[in-house]
């Protein structure tokens, strides 16, 4: 599903140059859930915006879903990450000023669907992650967990095959943190979704079919 | 997907009160200096009244004679005289409107002083012209054969002149010590419209200088033609007529036009004998109007970039669903066609009051501007420069934004 190659990545200021990433090559088959895993610092959000497209690698091929995605445009790669990607943050990036529903929406926008369309799949996806009494609350006025599980239902509205997540029990607590999981690996088991979760959970880890440790950029498991 | 761009505007207006309120204000006071700016040319320049066939028409106001050689020139009105004996004979000239600049005189009504502006016509300036009787009529070529005294006074200059009188016809005015028999009032005449308004009209036989064998003077004219069609045709006539006229002593070069309405005044302001000055004018007004709009839109580019790049987060989120820099630059776009809707919607407000404000306050003697679709939709012009010109640099800067930056900023 995604063919890592060679990735390098190399942040140059005028008089530093920090190399994030160094050599990676990864496959990671369609349905499997793995988790990145390794200490502050090494590199692992720096992969996993380069597997959801929103970081350019200095070097290195990505193939996603058995296409180069190297050569394309701004505008094509907006519609293969709003097709094919669903993204978690640890922060969860919701938008404040719009309800759950519209938030929910939001990847459905830049899609070709009528607003009854948006509105029918958006709250089934608050309905599958357990929020479909919340359409009208705005982000300020839910739990830590109540908003993961929104972000959660933003990733999957539009029933992408690969799903992106950055630390999403990061800033949760144990229950909470367990209460999403239980939720990425039902939609891994159920939907068949590709999942890379980056994490700093051991626990949370070993319930994934698969963990890739980091050090100083370079994959040491 | 609109309906959720105006949500997001106008929760984004609500959210920083501050911002919204010093855009606002910019906005809708911009939009209101140029509606009443606007209202004002065009009371100038559309045909109010009594002139209203400006289409027909061409106007002669200056005569300028050159020396090539020496550089010398002499610009001045015209005369009777020049306007009698060659403009007369021009056959695509169906009527004439002359008259005289305005000239002061004093009248004393219970001890006070009454400055009377008045202007000598010819007959035909009531025919060329439409001005509005409230009573009497206006002099004809009899009255103005035998040089009557008689006299057609407006409608203010009868009530300071007279109080509350009903009917005033008959009655005399004296000015300057001489005896008037008022035998028409008409409607006020706006300031703005130099050339027509006025206190008091009378014949110009009674005048010292109609007789004046000299191309300059203190005369100007409406030419009408008989349609729109033979307008040029006049002016063509008029220009031939022009060259033929005997050059005076020390100079080499004779200038004097007709010119449509607006053309005859930018030639006063800014022209001379071979440009109208139109150019000019036109480009200083745009000139003016594009920086007066320039200053309002920096400071709407800057507020809004401020608040776009708040938004960073908004927009690395959007930007990993699957929004391009485009659709991203068209969303910033919309909302801020959204704010400047808003101001302008407050700026028509405050125009229809500062409007209302200059009329009661008769600023300008008898002027009475108004809110028309022109003014109206010149402002809906300005108001889509605001919306683009603030929100596209802004929109187009956030667009590039890297999403991972973007993504960190919160």
């Amino acid at each position: 599903m995604i063919h890592l190659q060679n990735i390098e990545k190399v942040y140059r200021t005028d008089t530093v140059e920090t190399l994030a990433i160094n050599g990676i090559n990864l496959d990671i088959a369609k349905g499997e859930f793995l988790s990145i895993m390794g200490p502050s610092g090494c590199g692992k959000s720096t992969l996993l915006n380069i597997m959801g497209l929103l970081d350019e690698p200095s070097k290195g091929n990505i193939e996603i879903d058995e296409q180069d995605i190297s050569r394309f445009s701004d505008q094509k790669l907006a519609k293969f990450r709003n097709q094919k990607l669903g993204f978690i943050f640890q922060s969860y990036h919701l938008i404040n000023d719009l309800r759950v529903l519209d938030n929910v929406e939001l990847p459905l926008l830049y899609r070709t669907s009528s607003a009854k369309e948006r509105k029918v799949l958006a709250t089934a996806a608050l309905e599958k992650v357990g929020l479909s009494n919340r359409l009208k609350h705005f982000p300020t006025q839910l739990s830590g967990g109540q908003r993961q599980r929104v972000a959660i239902a933003r990733a999957i509205v539009g029933n992408p095959q690969i799903i992106l997540a950055d630390e999403p029990t990061g800033n949760l607590d144990s229950a909470m943190g367990n209460e999403i999981m239980e939720i990425l690996i039902n939609l891994n088991k159920n939907e068949g979704t590709t999942i890379v979760m980056v994490t700093h959970d051991e626990s949370m880890a070993h319930k994934t079919h698969r963990l890739v440790r980091l050090f100083d950029g370079s994959q040491v498991q | 997907m609109l309906k959720n761009y105006f949500k997001i505007a106008l929760a984004v207006l609500k959210r920083r009160k501050f911002f919204t309120f010093i855009s606002l204000f910019g906005i809708s006071f911009t939009l209101t200096i140029l509606m009443v700016a606007t209202a004002f040319m065009d009371k100038i320049l559309s045909p109010d009244y009594p002139d209203y066939k400006r289409i027909r028409s061409l106007y002669v106001s200056t005569m300028e004679y050159k020396n090539t050689k020496q550089g010398w020139m002499n610009r001045s009105d015209v005369s009777f005289y020049f306007f009698e004996h060659y403009v007369s004979t021009l056959k695509t000239v169906q009527k004439m409107a002359i008259s005289s600049n305005a000239k002061a005189s004093n009248a004393y009504v219970n001890n006070k002083k009454l400055v009377i502006e008045y202007k000598y016509t010819n007959a035909d300036y009531w025919n060329v012209l439409e001005y509005r009787f409230l009573e009497g009529k206006a002099f004809q070529q009899r009255e103005i054969d035998n040089a009557e005294l008689v006299a057609v006074i407006s409608e203010e200059t009868k009530k300071a002149y007279f109080g509350d009188t009903k009917t005033v016809i008959g009655k005399y005015i004296s000015a300057d010590n001489i005896n008037y028999r008022v035998i028409g009032v008409v409607e006020n005449v706006s300031k703005t419209l130099y050339n027509f308004s006025g206190d008091m009209y009378l014949p110009y036989t009674i005048s010292k200088d109609y007789k004046n064998i000299d191309l300059m003077g203190g005369y100007n004219a409406i030419l009408l033609a008989k349609s729109e069609a033979d307008v040029p045709k006049m002016k063509k006539e008029f220009d031939q007529m022009v060259k033929k006229l005997p050059l005076p002593k020390d100079f080499d070069k004779i200038y004097c036009n007709a010119d449509p309405f607006f053309a005859n005044i930018t030639r006063r302001i800014a022209g001379d004998g071979s440009s109208n000055g139109l150019t000019k004018v036109v480009s200083i007004i745009s000139l003016f109007t594009l920086l007066f709009l320039l200053l309002p839109t920096i400071n709407l580019v800057n507020i809004n970039i401020t608040r776009i790049m708040e938004r960073s987060s908004e927009i690395g989120v959007r930007k990993a669903f699957g929004a391009s820099s485009k659709t991203l630059v068209y969303q910033f776009i919309v909302e801020n066609l959204v704010l400047t809707f808003l101001g302008g919607v407050i700026g028509i407000i405050l125009s229809v009051i500062v409007i209302h404000l200059i009329n009661g306050a008769n600023l300008i003697s008898n002027m009475r501007l108004s809110m028309n679709f022109t003014v109206l939709f010149y402002s809906l012009i300005a108001c889509i420069f605001f919306g683009l010109f603030s929100g596209v640099y802004p929109a187009w800067r956030m667009s590039k934004l890297n999403v991972v930056k973007a993504l960190k900023a919160q």
